[in-house]
């Protein structure tokens, strides 16, 4: 067979399940504290920087890495479970969130060691925020068509340019940003681009908020003006940036995120129709959960091949592609059915309330971290037919 | 899945390419290739894999076996392989030995009941049973006053009215009036009917997910083959795209299908945890098959649409075998009321459970 994809049936080992009833009674601590409500979407404007703090201190940040950087040196399926158990509560996780699952093994992987001593623990403790700076104005899923400049000095670069859809950056402590240093060749127009890390808060940046249509300001725009970045800041090959993108995007796209965004809508669904529900309830709740139960079994079997040091890029980006449109569709699929839900029920004001929240939400869940159309060019490059 | 990695789909891809490929059968309008292929099947135990060595059968693991039906899905299979393999399973679990041949299981829909009077004798109706004219017996779950007995019976003595699923294959409806089992005894304890139903959807569920393996390999070499507008159609965006999703829809069901079978071959009991891996594999597989199979059709155009292309050997198969052992409109009601009965607040932990 010339389409041959697998996603074997992993489980996760027994320490995760242990790991699973200590996540759990954490997050149960914090919502009896007061800390966050798990009936409301986790907006993702909402900054928790003690709550990071106390993740970072039971050891749930960067937890794969090495012990030297402050990580646990636990596997990836440890940090699955921790990330599914996070989302499922709607835990104010933003704060750290990209910093754990993408800067942090950049900057292992690229960064120099002075650097990395003095980034990766402060992420591990929760105390700094991550944003990523790809897109521009001119320049979304088209990544190599970016413009912003990095231009050499002495000691350093001076960026020139504006960042978009900055996720997080005006919270954001670092963000790690591709910039041009070269013009593209004529036999490979990804050249030119380099990874940088940049320390935010700084004069020669400026971050101007965009409001969502869900009335959130969470993403930016980052404008930067003669803004100095030391060599060290580097990260990765100058003008390489193109052959580091690609091998991260399996553990940027795969993970439970991707198709659990909107899942409170399911859960209070449930809680609607009562214990005894009519046929049209059920057929439809039925399913629902088969299908996530799909999605969540070939969301591990991804990560099981994570762990076991495949680079599954096609099959992260089917995950994410299924994922995120199942995702965007629930809160469709859950009103159609809240539709015939009695009017007495008890949760009903809930229910509502996270429908038109989560409703609001869907349309950005096939866009971010790559859109549909880029994961089928993927998916259709994987199958051989580009 | 390129190439297998055990003795049992080995021998089975083996067979299957000799004497069940796609295209000769398809062009064989006499089914002259039918005898030849049990022969071989036969002789290599594989369809009663699921029976032990002391009942008959190769006693290959659960594992094996649910490997083998993928296999023979890929080559959309049209001999009583799954089902004289789940007839011998079933007969197994009441320590029951296989006879020789071809054999079915009835009833082979949750909303038929076999009944079994104080004298042991079976009544009842079963419609919808795979190959039910071609069984030489029947593996058969009955209801008496006294609870489950499972039954070997001879399939001459059921009276069978002939239908055809949308595959082409035989579906029949078989009549079981005071008749006598060759062998009749009771079921182990908690095995009911539910447990047959989930154990078939499996199978089918393995069989649709090599059926869409299949069509996403030929749909995929078509379009790089197939010239349109003066390039491979396989070089068009839509196409692409389309092709893309028919992968995620194959990806899905053999995730699906391939995690149930090893929730079911590492299972103590069926619990609510095999429960929902069992009827998740049955409802994806067969949303996959509608989608999937759309989509590979569309890919072929006319040519797809013609008797003499091997594609609806697996298109309407796929499709054909949604409706066996519960369809998945039958297993989304039962998952969902399960699901709302252990309330709103269970349903992750019952999920993050597998």
């Amino acid at each position: 067979m010339t389409a041959a994809l697998r996603f074997d049936p992993i489980r996760l080992p027994e320490k995760c399940e242990q790991l699973r009833k200590e996540v759990r009674a954490f997050l149960a601590e914090e919502i009896a504290a007061g800390t966050f409500d798990p009936h409301k979407p986790n907006r993702e404007d909402t900054d928790a920087p003690e709550f990071s703090r106390r993740v970072g201190a039971k050891g749930w940040l960067g937890m794969t890495w090495p012990k030297k950087y402050g990580g646990q040196e636990r596997s990836f399926l440890e940090r699955y479970v921790v990330t599914e158990e996070m989302r499922v509560a709607n835990a104010p996780t933003r704060r750290f969130f990209v910093a754990d699952r993408q800067s942090g093994p950049v900057l292992i992987k690229y960064a120099p060691e002075h650097i990395k001593m003095d980034i990766l623990p402060r992420i591990c403790r929760g105390e700094i925020c991550f944003a990523i700076g790809m897109s521009e104005p001119n320049s979304g899923s088209d990544l190599f068509a970016a413009k912003t400049r990095a231009t050499k000095t002495d000691g350093g670069y001076l960026i020139n340019g504006t960042k978009i859809w900055t996720s997080s950056a005006h919270i954001a402590d670092y963000m790690i940003a591709i910039f041009r240093t070269s013009q593209p060749t004529k036999e490979n127009r990804r050249h030119g681009l380099t990874q940088f890390l940049v320390k935010m808060k700084q004069p020669g940046i400026q971050v101007n908020p965009i409001g969502q249509i869900t009335g959130q300001y969470e993403f930016n725009e980052v404008v930067f003006t003669d803004f100095f970045v030391p060599d060290d800041h580097v990260l990765g090959e100058v003008d390489g940036a193109w052959k580091q993108a690609t091998s991260e995007l399996a553990y940027e796209r795969s993970g439970p995120e991707r198709f659990l965004e909107t899942y409170y809508v399911l859960t209070e669904l449930v809680r609607a129709v009562g214990p005894n529900p009519d046929t049209r309830s059920a057929e439809g709740i039925g399913r629902l959960v088969a299908q996530l139960h799909t999605m969540r079994r070939m969301s591990v079997s991804v990560a099981g091949m994570l762990e076991a040091g495949k680079e599954p890029v096609v099959e992260a980006s089917i995950v994410k592609d299924i994922g995120t449109v199942w995702e965007q569709q629930l809160p469709h699929r859950v009103r159609d059915l809240a539709a015939f839900v009695e009017e007495t029920a008890s949760n009903r004001e809930t229910l509502e309330r996270q429908l038109d929240f989560a409703i609001k939400t869907a349309p950005k869940l096939t866009i971010q971290g790559g859109t549909t159309e880029v994961l089928r060019g993927i998916i259709a490059r994987g199958l051989g037919l580009r | 899945m390129a190439e297998s990695d055990n003795i049992v789909v080995e021998t089975a891809e083996k067979i299957f390419a000799d004497l069940a490929d796609p295209q000769t059968v398809n062009n064989d309008r006499k089914d002259s290739w039918q005898a030849p292929l049990w022969q071989a099947l036969s002789e290599a135990g594989l369809p009663l894999s699921w029976v032990p060595d002391d009942l008959g059968g190769s006693g290959a693991s659960l594992a094996d076996g649910f490997a083998l039906l993928n296999a023979a899905g890929r080559f959309a299979v049209a001999v009583p392989l799954a089902e004289t393999m789940l007839a011998g399973w079933l007969l197994a679990q009441a320590k029951i030995a296989s006879p020789e041949g071809e054999m079915t299981l009835l009833p082979a829909s949750p909303k038929d009941w076999i009944t079994r009077d104080a004298d042991g004798a079976l009544s009842g109706r079963a419609r919808g049973v795979p190959f039910a004219k071609a069984a030489k017996h029947f593996a058969v779950l009955a209801h008496g006053k006294d609870g489950v007995s499972i039954a070997l019976v001879d399939a001459s003595k059921g009276r069978i009215e002939t239908g055809l699923n949308v595959g082409y294959d035989h579906s029949d409806t078989v009549t079981l009036d005071k008749v006598q089992p060759v062998t009749i005894k009771p079921a182990p304890k908690g095995f009911d009917q539910t447990t047959m139903m989930l154990m078939g959807g499996v199978a089918r569920s393995l069989q649709i997910a090599g059926a869409l393996e299949a069509m996403l390999d030929i749909s995929v070499r078509y379009s790089n083959e197939r010239v349109a507008f003066e390039k491979k159609i396989s070089k068009f965006q839509a196409v692409q795209h389309n092709l893309a999703r028919l992968a995620g829809e194959s990806a899905a069901a053999l995730a699906a299908a391939t995690s149930a079978a090893d929730a079911i071959a590492n299972a103590k009991s069926f619990d609510d945890a095999v429960y929902l891996e069992a009827a998740s594999a049955k409802i994806r597989c067969a949303e996959a098959a509608e989608k999937g199979g759309a989509i590979a059709h569309q890919v072929h155009g006319a040519i797809g649409f013609t008797l003499e292309h091997i594609l609806h050997r697996y298109s309407l198969r796929a499709l054909a075998w949604r409706d066996d052992f519960g369809s998945e409109s039958h297993w989304a009601v039962e998952l969902g009321k399960l699901v709302a009965n252990r309330g709103a607040d269970e349903l992750w932990p019952l999920v993050a459970s597998r």
